[in-house]
């Protein structure tokens, strides 16, 4: 069988699917929203890898590697935040993020 | 191999400026440690002026550089100013604030500051790249001074909330970007749009619609906005006035750029989805804060229902619309800023408070704040002749002209559910019992609130700087 775009698209369709669902579903810890972040970001850079290989353009390549180093400072960033979280209220449960009613 | 030629430096000079300057700054701070912060604190001031000075010598010509990746027009430079004056005064304002609660320390001027470097990127971003990286330069920095006040579990709190909000959305924009980018084969805008022109398919029109949930989140609309009262209570109050003004003016001037720019020929697909947005925006800000108890709340509520307005002018999807958004929103920022200065205003001693019932009386105890921030609530509400007033004016008239008789209608309905909570607000200063006596405001914060109060007040006398400015910055996105 031959792998085409459409399957490509699928798996990075279906991953971005599992890292939303992560974010919203998940009611138990912080952390597994970071690692659903890095599913949503990488099921992209597989959309742009696959694009730039078969609309025969560089541009995608150039944007997945600058959305590899974002996510990384992205990542840096969340989990600084997490930690000075955790300091405050001992816990890093999603359902205890609740002093303010929104 | 191409070289990068002088005028291709001279274009990008503001954010050069902010991106060296922003460096130095942080090594000042890092060799002299938080004894420098008022030093830095200055510096930054100076920074951003010298920022707005360069915006404001760079020519009227549309400039398109770095590969058609970075765009200068006259739209660019309207958009930057506001996004300067707002990162300003939000750093003037700080200062006291961070020293009497003692979190005077000096990453605060520098995060700003490179979070407006990401917002003059986003304004000139001609390409999905430029734009993603402007974009998370930005959120990023703003993740951290939400965050700023780390001792305090709220201000923490507000800071995860926006930062897994925030991440999610940039990752819907992003999707939409490389489906965008896969259906065209290109991530420069003009080239974009060239492609568009020949058609699309439903795919394409799945990638827009992700790219405007990522882009409506930046500016709080309805259904992406349940990230901003939290964030606006926990986070400290000078942050809180940064988050209201600056960010919103690069989102707005993106999402109108992207929209006008880039997806004008399927202008009846985007439409739609603004309408809708507009319209939930208008009600929930109107209704959802009638039983606020936070002043913070109760302007992020106001805020959301403020981008409401602005994308009504959008909407209509005309050059006429373009120029009420800038318009709007050029008027929304100086009446937040003068809002926000007004709340940093309320101190007993070295308590800042923030309920609305603590403005009791505040006629009695300090009579000319309390009738400028009465004035600036009135503008919020659309009273004329106040600027608020026109604000609106020229956004349902431009929605009327292009047809959207709903939209104004129900929009001049929900702006009059606004106004009861704004006068509230005036009916608490004016006519309830005094609670505490108020500190005398600073030097600065009476200067901010000043400028804000002529623009707000005076406006109706001599609309033609604001009105000629916003029409010449419209006319270069056609």
């Amino acid at each position: 069988m031959e792998i085409g775009l459409v399957h490509y698209l699928t798996v990075a369709a279906v991953l971005f699917t599992l890292g939303v669902f992560g974010i919203f579903i998940n009611r138990k810890n912080v952390i597994v929203i970071l690692m659903s972040i890095e599913l949503i970001l990488l099921a992209v850079n597989i959309n742009l890898v696959a694009f730039s290989i078969f609309t025969n353009t560089i541009a995608g390549q150039i944007f997945a590697l600058l959305v590899l180093t974002v996510a990384a400072a992205e990542t840096a960033i969340g989990l600084a935040i997490l930690v000075v979280y955790f300091r405050n209220r001992g816990t890093i449960a999603v359902e205890d993020i609740n002093l303010m009613k929104g | 191999m191409t070289s990068v030629t002088l005028p291709a430096i001279g274009v990008v000079l503001p954010e050069l400026l902010l991106a060296v300057g922003s460096l130095a700054l942080l090594l000042i701070g890092a060799v002299r440690g938080d004894r420098a912060s008022g030093l830095v604190n200055a510096l930054a001031l100076v920074l951003l002026v010298l920022a707005g000075i360069a915006v404001a010598f760079q020519g009227p010509e549309k400039i398109v550089a770095f590969n058609g990746s970075f765009v200068l027009d006259g739209f660019a430079r309207f958009w930057k100013l506001l996004a300067l004056i707002g990162s300003a005064a939000a750093i003037a304002m700080s200062r006291e604030f961070f020293v009497r609660e003692r979190l005077d320390k000096f990453e605060f001027p520098v995060l700003v500051l490179l979070s407006t470097l990401g917002m003059l990127l986003m304004i000139s971003a001609d390409s999905l790249l430029i734009l993603y990286v402007g974009l998370e330069l930005q959120s990023l920095a703003i993740y951290v001074i939400a965050a700023f006040d780390r001792d305090n579990a709220r201000s923490t709190e507000a800071g995860l909330k926006y930062f897994v909000l925030g991440a999610l959305s940039s990752g819907m924009l992003l999707y939409g970007s490389s489906l965008v980018y896969g259906l065209t084969g290109s991530i420069v805008f003009s080239d974009i749009a060239a492609a568009l022109a020949g058609g699309h398919g439903v795919l394409f029109i799945f990638g827009l619609v992700f790219i405007i949930a990522g882009l409506a989140f930046k500016i709080s609309a309805v259904p992406f906005h349940m990230w901003t009262p939290d964030v606006y209570e926990g986070a400290p109050t000078p942050v809180t006035a940064f988050l209201a003004a600056a960010p919103k003016m690069a989102a707005m001037a993106l999402i109108v750029r992207v929209l006008m720019g880039v997806f004008p020929a399927i202008v009846d697909q985007w439409q739609q989805i603004i309408v809708f947005v507009a319209l939930a925006s208008m009600a929930l800000g109107s209704f959802a804060a009638i039983g606020q108890r936070s002043i913070k709340r109760l302007m992020a509520y106001s805020s959301i229902g403020h981008m409401g307005y602005a994308l009504v002018g959008l909407a209509a999807g005309t050059p006429q619309g373009v120029e009420a958004v800038l318009i709007y929103t050029a008027i929304y920022l100086a009446t937040t800023l003068g809002a926000f200065a007004g709340i940093l205003a309320l101190r007993n001693g070295n308590v800042y408070v923030d309920r609305i019932d603590d403005l009791a009386g505040l006629s009695r105890s300090q009579p000319a704040l309390a009738f400028f921030f009465a004035m600036i609530f009135f503008s919020f509400a659309g009273i004329p002749p106040w600027a608020g007033f026109f604000g609106k004016l020229y956004v349902f008239g431009a929605a009327i002209e292009a047809g959207l008789y709903t939209l104004a209608i129900i929009g001049v309905l929900t702006s009059v559910v606004g106004a009861f909570y704004y006068l509230r607000v005036v009916k608490i200063i004016y006519f309830d019992e005094p609670k505490a006596p108020y500190e005398p405001m600073t030097p600065v914060l009476k200067l901010v609130l000043g400028a804000s109060s002529v623009v707000v007040l005076l406006f109706w006398v001599l609309p033609a700087p604001l009105v000629g400015a916003a029409a010449v910055a419209a006319k270069s996105l056609f």
